[in-house]
C-alpha cells in the first residue's frame, strides 16, 4: 500500500486524505445495499414485506424469534440501504419494500453485460429446469 | 378504518437533479417519452384537471389503445407534490379495477441530491399491483415503479435514456 501509514497519522494531520476518506468514509450505495443483503435475518424481513407491504414493527417481530431491539436493529440496515421505507398511519409506523436499489444495480449489470447475454442465460436457465 | 383493507406501496429514488427537473420529467411529455414505458404524459395541472399517457408508437402498432394511463389531478404543488387519480387502460382486466390514488413527493437534501417518493395505493386493484411492482415483468409487463424510477434517474443523471432490455430486443427484432 503507497500510503503506507495512515492509521497512524493523527486526526487532523492526516497525509493521506484521500485514502482515509476512502476507506474510513464514504460508503457507496451499492455497498449499503449488498451489506444489507448479506443476512438471512433481513432478506426474511424483505420477504416478509413482499409478500404483504405496509407491516409494523410488531407484526414482523412476531415473524421472527428475536428481540424486538433485534429487529429494529436489522430494519434500521435495511433503511440505510434505502431498500425499507418507512411511513406514519395515524400511531403506526408502517414498513414498505423498496426494490428500486435493487433495481439500479440491476439495470447496470445489464448494461455491463447486454441484454443478449443476460437473456442467453436467463434462456438457458428455464430450458435446464424444464428437464427437471 | 380503512388502513386494514389498504394496500400501499412506496418506491423512492434518490436522484442527483433538481426539483424542478423532477418536476418537469414526470409532467412534461418531452420528458416522459425518455423513460420508463416511454409516451407523452399530458397533465392539466389543477385540482381536477385531466391526466393521460398516450401510447408509444410501437405499442400503437402493436395494437395497444390509444390511452395507456388516465387519471385527474387531485393536488399540484410544483416542484414538490403531486397527486393524481391513475387507471391502467393497457388491459381490461385493470382497467375494471378502476381509479388508483398516486403521490409523488418531491424533497430536496444537501449536495444537491433530491429524494423522489411514489406512494401509490392500489386498494381493490390487485392485478394493477402486481405489474406496477415488477412482478410481471417476465410476462412483458415492465418493471413496475422500480424501473421507471431507476430510468428516470438514469435520465436526469447522465442526460441520456436507460439503454433497457427490451429497447434493445424490439431493435434486434
Amino acid at each position: 500500500m503507497i500510503c503506507g501509514a495512515w492509521w497512524a497519522a493523527p486526526a487532523g494531520g492526516l497525509t493521506c486524505d484521500h485514502l482515509v476518506t476512502y476507506l474510513g468514509g464514504v460508503v457507496s450505495d451499492d455497498d449499503r445495499v449488498f451489506k444489507a443483503l448479506a443476512d438471512p435475518t433481513r432478506r426474511f424481513l424483505l420477504d416478509l414485506l413482499f409478500a404483504r407491504d405496509g407491516r409494523t414493527l410488531t407484526e414482523l417481530e412476531s415473524e421472527l424469534e428475536m428481540t424486538r431491539f433485534g429487529v429494529m436493529k436489522h430494519l434500521r440496515v435495511l433503511e440505510d440501504a434505502g431498500l425499507v421505507l418507512t411511513r406514519r398511519s395515524g400511531r403506526e409506523k408502517l414498513h414498505f419494500l423498496n426494490a428500486v436499489p435493487i433495481r439500479l444495480i440491476h439495470d447496470r449489470w445489464i448494461d455491463k453485460y447486454t441484454e443478449r447475454q443476460v437473456s442467453a442465460l436467463v434462456n438457458l436457465k428455464t430450458e435446464l429446469e424444464k428437464e427437471l | 378504518m380503512t388502513t386494514a383493507t389498504q394496500t400501499v406501496q412506496v418506491h423512492r429514488v434518490y436522484i442527483k437533479a433538481t426539483p424542478q427537473a423532477i418536476w418537469d420529467a414526470i409532467t412534461k411529455p418531452e420528458w416522459t417519452q425518455q423513460y420508463g414505458y416511454g409516451g407523452e404524459a399530458e397533465f392539466d395541472l389543477r385540482p381536477g384537471g385531466a391526466y393521460r399517457a398516450l401510447a408509444t408508437t410501437e405499442l400503437l402498432a402493436h395494437g395497444g389503445p390509444e390511452v395507456m394511463v388516465d387519471g385527474e389531478v387531485i393536488q399540484a404543488d410544483p416542484p414538490r407534490k403531486l397527486v393524481q387519480t391513475w387507471r391502467m387502460l393497457m388491459d381490461p382486466g385493470m382497467a375494471a379495477e378502476g381509479f388508483t390514488r398516486l403521490t409523488y413527493e418531491i424533497t430536496p437534501h444537501d449536495a444537491g441530491v433530491t429524494t423522489l417518493t411514489v406512494i401509490h395505493d392500489v386498494t381493490n386493484a390487485p392485478q394493477l399491483a402486481a405489474v406496477v411492482a415488477g412482478e410481471m415483468e417476465s410476462q412483458g409487463a415492465g418493471g413496475g415503479w422500480a424501473f421507471v424510477l431507476s430510468a428516470l434517474k438514469t435520465l436526469l443523471e447522465t442526460g441520456k435514456p436507460l439503454e433497457w432490455p427490451w429497447a434493445s430486443t424490439a431493435r434486434a427484432r
